[in-house]
């Protein structure tokens, strides 16, 4: 801690405010890339996320950054402008490299423009779209962007839209297109199975040999965070099940977890046990159905019928006791819904040796087998530095080497009460993503065996009040999710609905990681390294 | 006029609840006769097209997770011949529409309609594609895809259940089963029932293809 205080008496411009292990770092507009430079050097390498936000009279930004010695302080790097009617900030580009869409989906939702960042497109929306939707003033009527019957103009989607160039040595000048005169483009999606969703991908080829990737998101994105903005809290957890639906109840978690933080709510043990449970088993599901799906990527459809197989028995488990299958709509702010189905430990007790059984047969009949060790190995290598630099968290980061395990990190719920591994590989290979999978399920296994037998007497559930008030105030909390660190910042104004919501998205970062990784592999294997990042499309649109 | 004669696996007409609008869309084929020898050869046709349907592969979302697991083995569409998912709308007689449409995907969700040979079906899986579902209050957000294109089936649910996709499935398998395959073009349209209010207005154009009275450019892209 000294040292951090050591660190922050080198900025003079700075205000800092500590809450927890939250900093608050507030700079001027004009000394933001001499701050975040600084802080890059001196060990802040994790870029986590940057928030957009209208402040009303003010737009700014929030970068939320980590480092990977000390990963339990947050830092949040402020800065405000005035200049609503053209708003700029230095970009970070250079410093990390996740700051690449991050920035753009500022600008796509603020309108703010980031200096020296040459790529300025829209990340969500068509380029056609008008108005900024985020900014409070936005006019959301649907005479202003009806519902467009053509086709995005790819030429258009293409073109990096024309900035000031800053720099005299002309930096950006020849780059006015993502893809130089007479290169071989093929477009890869948006309606394509092998994407995992509704992805864009254009890929550039030379040969079967891929140069570089294009990926154009926004296929999916229905505003959630705008939305939210009108929202109850308790209405906004039924939101959150369809971002990453494949980690429903863990994005759920977050978003508990963060109003109770802000109410002071006590949560009863037992809540905190069997949402803990919860989360574990829909890792089990998750971590299964991207099994399956990226051995099927790469042609086995048994795998998949496998995967999916050891996946309805959660999905039975979950019937019972949440009412739903695929979204258990289970959390609520102070605990979970109901209490536990009378055959729910039973049901997992039963679970756990048969997933033990059928791990071993996945290992027998997929892992060891020659074609798929001869697809998997010596491809798509991620380096530890760049996953940090990409922000690359979840599975994929730890099989380079990086330890972000959230559960370790900060442990929620009851997680410090159980005793497991954070899988860790070093190699960074394909074949690392695949396995590190298949690991976490036998440690997620291993969790729910220590938990189920001890899950506390008494209430399910705290009572709220009827109407959920936030007092006013700045809250964060992340969670693991199945594909890396879920987080989410609310900005409150003492209202009942949130001032500002903002979803981490986990997967976003490993498409970057995709664009990072593909350059030189063949266009074969794409699909089937999209399947080891195993990202999911509706988290990243939100 | 009862329905005698739909039946599909087995499954009488009474095993479903649905019947009224079969009924009169039977009766309005039936209206002036049938020729008999046209009429087998239909039912034969019928019976093989509605056992053998060969959905488009195409989900935005959640409900994509459900059409997985409805593929898979539990629930194993594969009983009921509908397993041979395309990728390819050109080989596709129905989309499975699952997960939300938005303003980016709809044309593109339009184009691939417009690319299926006829006969062709669409079903709309979940809340998100009847009428928008929970992003109904959303600025990008398509609110039902029958506002791009003719619907057949609807199925709530948010996501259905795989059980409640099969009856929807065999509603489907039922309404191809009393068609008459010569004379298609004349297919009238059931969903201007459920979509009454806000959704633009069906008509059934010189081709005889269901298109949304708003949009030329769908009658452009038929007659092509």
């Amino acid at each position: 801690m000294k040292n951090l205080e050591n660190l922050f008496s080198q900025l003079p411009f700075a205000t800092v405010e500590q809450k927890e292990n939250i900093y608050n770092l507030t700079v001027p507009k004009e000394n933001l890339y001499e701050v975040a430079s600084f802080l890059r050097k001196n060990g802040f390498d994790y870029l986590r996320d940057i928030v957009g936000m209208d402040y009303g009279d003010t737009l700014g930004v929030i970068y939320s950054l980590s480092s990977v010695e000390n990963p339990e302080i947050i830092l949040s790097l402020k800065t405000t402008t005035s200049d609503k009617e053209a708003p700029k900030f230095d970009s970070v580009i250079d410093l990390w490299d996740s700051a690449d869409l991050y920035e753009r989906e500022a600008h796509d939702f603020f309108g703010i423009c980031f200096e020296n960042n040459p790529d300025m497109r829209r990340l969500f929306l068509r380029q056609d779209w008008r108005g900024f939707p985020l900014r409070k003033d936005y006019d959301a009527s649907p005479e202003i962007n009806p519902v467009p019957f053509e086709n995005e103009n790819l030429a258009e989607m293409e073109t990096l839209p024309a900035i000031d160039v800053m720099n005299a040595d002309d930096k950006f000048e020849k780059h006015h297109t993502v893809f130089e005169k007479g290169e071989y483009v093929v477009n890869f999606g948006p309606q394509h199975p092998a994407t995992h969703g509704v992805l864009h991908l254009r890929v550039s080829l030379d040969g079967e040999v891929i140069k570089h990737i294009d990926p154009n998101f926004g296929y999916i994105h229905r505003g959630i965070e705008k939305m939210s903005e009108a929202y109850t809290y308790p209405q906004i957890l039924h939101l959150t099940d369809r971002l990453d639906y494949l980690s429903g109840t863990m994005n759920r978690h977050a978003v508990c977890l963060a109003v109770e933080k802000g109410l002071q709510l006590e949560v009863p043990e037992r809540a905190h046990y069997i949402r803990t449970i919860i989360d574990e088993l829909t890792r089990i599901a998750s971590h299964l159905l991207g099994w399956g799906a990226m051995c099927m990527d790469m042609g086995s459809i048994t795998a998949f019928v496998y995967g999916m197989r050891d996946r309805e028995k959660i999905m039975d488990i979950f019937e019972e006791t949440c009412g739903g299958r695929l979204m258990a709509n289970y959390g609520v702010i102070g605990g979970v819904m109901a209490d536990i189905h009378p055959n729910f430990q039973k049901r997992v007790k039963e679970f756990i040796p048969y997933m033990r059984k059928m791990l071993k047969e996945y290992h027998l009949l997929f892992t060891g087998n020659p074609i798929a060790r001869g697809r998997m190995d010596g491809i798509g290598y991620l380096s530890r530095e760049k996953a940090i630099s990409l922000g690359a968290t979840g599975p994929v980061g730890r099989a380079s080497g990086w330890s972000n395990d959230t559960r370790k990190i900060e442990p929620y719920a009851a997680y410090a009460k159980a005793d497991f591994k954070e899988m860790l590989r070093t190699g960074g290979l394909t074949f690392d993503r695949y396995i590190i999978r298949l690991n976490e399920v036998e440690e997620s296994l291993k969790i729910l065996e220590q938990l189920i037998d001890n899950i506390p007497e008494g209430d399910y559930a705290a009572k709220t009040k009827a109407i959920i008030k936030l007092p006013e105030g700045e809250y964060f909390q992340r969670v693991e999710g199945a594909r890396g660190e879920f987080c989410v910042y609310i900005n409150s104004r003492g209202d009942k609905y949130p001032y500002r919501i903002k979803f981490r998205s986990p997967s976003m970062t490993l498409v970057n990681v995709l664009k990072a990784i593909v350059p030189g592999t063949k266009i074969a294997d794409l699909i089937m390294l999209g399947g080891s990042l195993d990202y999911v499309i509706p988290c990243i649109d939100r | 006029m009862e329905v005698k004669d739909i039946y599909i696996r087995n499954m009488k007409t009474g095993d479903f609840k649905e019947n009224e609008y079969l009924e009169e869309y039977l009766k309005e084929l039936r209206a002036n006769g049938v020729n008999i020898a046209v009429q087998k050869l239909d039912d034969l046709i019928n019976w093989g097209r509605s056992n053998s349907v060969w959905p488009l592969t195409f989900a935005t979302s959640c409900c994509g997770i459900e059409f997985m697991s409805l593929g898979a083995a539990r629930y194993d569409f594969a009983r009921f011949g509908w397993e041979v998912t395309r990728n390819s709308p050109r080989q596709a007689d129905v989309v499975f529409c699952c997960g939300t449409i938005v303003h980016k995907m709809a044309p593109v969700l339009k184009r691939l309609y417009d690319q299926m040979a006829e006969p062709k079906y669409v079903m709309a899986f979940g809340a998100c594609a009847i009428g928008g579902g929970p992003f109904k209050s959303s600025y990008h957000t398509v609110m039902g895809v029958d506002q791009i294109i003719p619907v057949d089936v609807y199925i709530p649910g948010c996501p259905p259940r795989p059980d409640a996709m099969i009856y929807g499935m065999m509603q489907l398998a039922r309404k191809i089963k009393m068609q008459e395959f010569f004379r298609l073009p004349k297919q009238p349209s059931v969903e201007s029932r459920h979509c009454e209010g806000d959704s633009p207005k069906q008509s059934i154009d010189e081709t005889g293809l269901l298109r949304s009275a708003t949009n030329d450019e769908a009658k452009k892209g038929g007659e092509q």
